[in-house]
């Protein structure tokens, strides 16, 4: 799938006003380095909102506080109405099936073939499908992102975009309603990121999932984005659509912007 | 210097207390519900019969080493006819369970802490957790019960090879029987002698496995951090190998 059909948005149908995730007031600090200072979004559900911002302003912190994967110092995060910080293990266990998150590295289990890493969150979680369900399930998600015959690779006997794929594969195959993605395009040629965008893209319309795409990456942004927020220096910077961004007069703006066209033209 | 030594004392004290923390996790996650078979069944097979060859080789030259280091020893005693009794209290006893404890853990100790560490470096400990899977039970308990279920396993395993190496040994410069060889050899060793140290062993084993796992799951974010979780696991598993040991021969010589 090339760009040009990737502009094509989530229909405005699926995005009801509801918020999927509501972050109020976040802060989060390693020692002194104070990382997000306030940070306040919402993710609407149906909706595809792109987190820019240069490396090391707290985009990957901002994902993994969602899933608690780290704690926020303070502030509320809530998923699904859910207040996140307040669920005790298995509450927090039940919110993560709804979620898909899609690590930078793809952490796709290396000890694993493809099929058992397909397998590994589907016998956890989904324990009463029958093994012909589960090899369905796992055909179609392979087929959805192209990647049939790679059943019973390794991890290692596959390319970065295809690692990518995979990782994609594993977190679309419990159905998620909200999807996050950290980094989706990083390391990857500029066909790669394309097709990895417009993957990203077409799961939200056929799934009609919430996704939260942290990117620095401009063309991810166009393929994906049905709004976008900045991250500088810890806190929002701008949020809104992409054109306002490139219309955008302001100087953090426009030097984002001319570097990373600078770096997507290399 | 003053400033060194407190500083130093309380990064072994900070280890030793996370590594206490670590340790009750695991005995909590060990009693809990869905208890992971199939990968405790794998692990089994990593720990076990991946370290055949190496404790194999390991237990004969043992057996054959000790054989004829001690044999020119008792025959200016004329007490020859004691090696077999000789090497077989040695090797059940001491040789063989630390000699083969320590083997292990470079091998599986530092095989855990690297495969564990790498683990956490690509975050695919982090993609377990949020997909709802408790990787304490999944990696940690299952690896931690297969090495204290298969290295006293391992242990009597070279301890066999290492009476068979005795006798090869022997029969380098003697001429004795492999029948007449194990006939004196189990005169002499008694069931005093093989149940503590096969008591030992089980710590040996649970040690190596906990160290190496706690190494591995506590590594840093960089790739460098792999390095240090291998090296640092095998180094203190061996030591608490040697510490355990220690305490083990005060503990039996009390009740001999």
């Amino acid at each position: 799938m090339n760009r040009a059909q990737t502009e094509n948005k989530a229909s405005p149908e699926t995005k009801s006003g509801e918020a999927a995730v509501e972050i109020n007031d976040l802060k989060k600090s390693f020692g002194t380095q104070e990382v997000l200072k306030n940070v306040s979004l919402r993710l609407l559900k149906g909706e595809n909102l792109v987190v820019l911002g240069r490396s090391g302003m707290g985009k990957s912190v901002l994902a993994k506080c969602i899933v608690r994967l780290l704690n926020p110092d303070s502030g509320t995060i809530k998923v699904f109405g859910e207040n996140v910080g307040e669920l005790n293990r298995h509450g927090l266990s039940e919110l993560r099936k709804k979620i898909g998150f899609l690590f930078q590295s793809g952490a796709l289990y290396d000890s694993m073939t493809v099929r058992q890493n397909l397998e590994f969150p589907l016998r956890r979680i989904k324990k009463d499908l029958s093994k012909k369900e589960i090899d369905e399930k796992i055909m179609k998600v392979l087929e959805d992102v192209g990647l049939p015959d790679a059943l019973n690779k390794m991890p290692s006997q596959l390319s970065g975009g295809m690692r990518k794929r995979i990782s994609v594969a594993r977190t679309i195959i419990l159905d998620p309603m909200l999807m996050l993605y950290d980094e989706p395009t990083t390391g990857l040629d500029p066909a790669t990121s394309d097709e990895i965008s417009a993957l990203i893209d077409d799961i939200q319309r056929k799934l009609k999932t919430s996704s939260l795409i942290i990117t620095h990456d401009i063309e991810c942004a166009r393929a994906t984005a049905d709004r976008v927020i900045m991250l500088h220096d810890g806190e929002v910077h701008l949020e809104g659509k992409l054109e306002a961004f490139e219309k955008s007069a302001d100087p953090l703006i426009v030097s984002f912007f001319k570097s990373s066209h600078g770096q997507s033209h290399k | 210097m003053e400033k060194f030594v407190p500083v130093q004392a309380s990064i072994l004290l900070t280890d030793v207390a996370d590594l206490f923390v670590f340790l009750l996790r695991t005995i909590k996650e060990t009693f809990s519900r869905n208890f992971e078979f199939r990968e405790f069944l794998r692990q089994c097979f990593q720990i076990g019969y991946k370290s055949l060859p190496l404790v194999s080789i390991t237990g004969i030259i043992e057996g054959l080493v000790l054989t004829i280091q001690s044999r020119p020893s008792l025959l200016k005693f004329g007490a020859v006819s004691m090696l077999p009794g000789m090497v077989a209290v040695s090797l059940i006893r001491e040789m063989g369970p630390v000699i083969t404890a320590l083997i292990c853990a470079g091998k599986i100790g530092s095989g855990m802490g690297a495969e564990l560490g790498s683990m956490k470096v690509t975050e695919q400990i982090d993609a377990m957790e949020v997909s709802s899977t408790n990787p304490i039970r999944f990696l940690v308990v299952t690896r931690v019960l297969a090495a204290t279920l298969m290295i006293p396993i391992l242990i009597i395993y070279a301890d066999a090879l290492g009476m068979l190496g005795g006798w090869a040994g022997a029969n380098i410069k003697g001429d004795v029987t492999l029948v007449l060889f194990f006939t004196q050899a189990f005169a002499h060793v008694g069931f005093d002698d093989l149940l503590p140290a096969v008591i030992k062993s089980f710590f040996f084993g649970g040690v190596i496995g906990l160290v190496g796992c706690y190494k591995g799951y506590s590594a840093g974010r960089g790739t460098e951090s792999v390095g240090i979780a291998a090296n640092s696991a095998v180094v203190l598993a061996s030591l608490l190998v040697i510490i355990i040991d220690v305490i083990a021969v005060q503990i039996t010589d009390m009740f001999t």
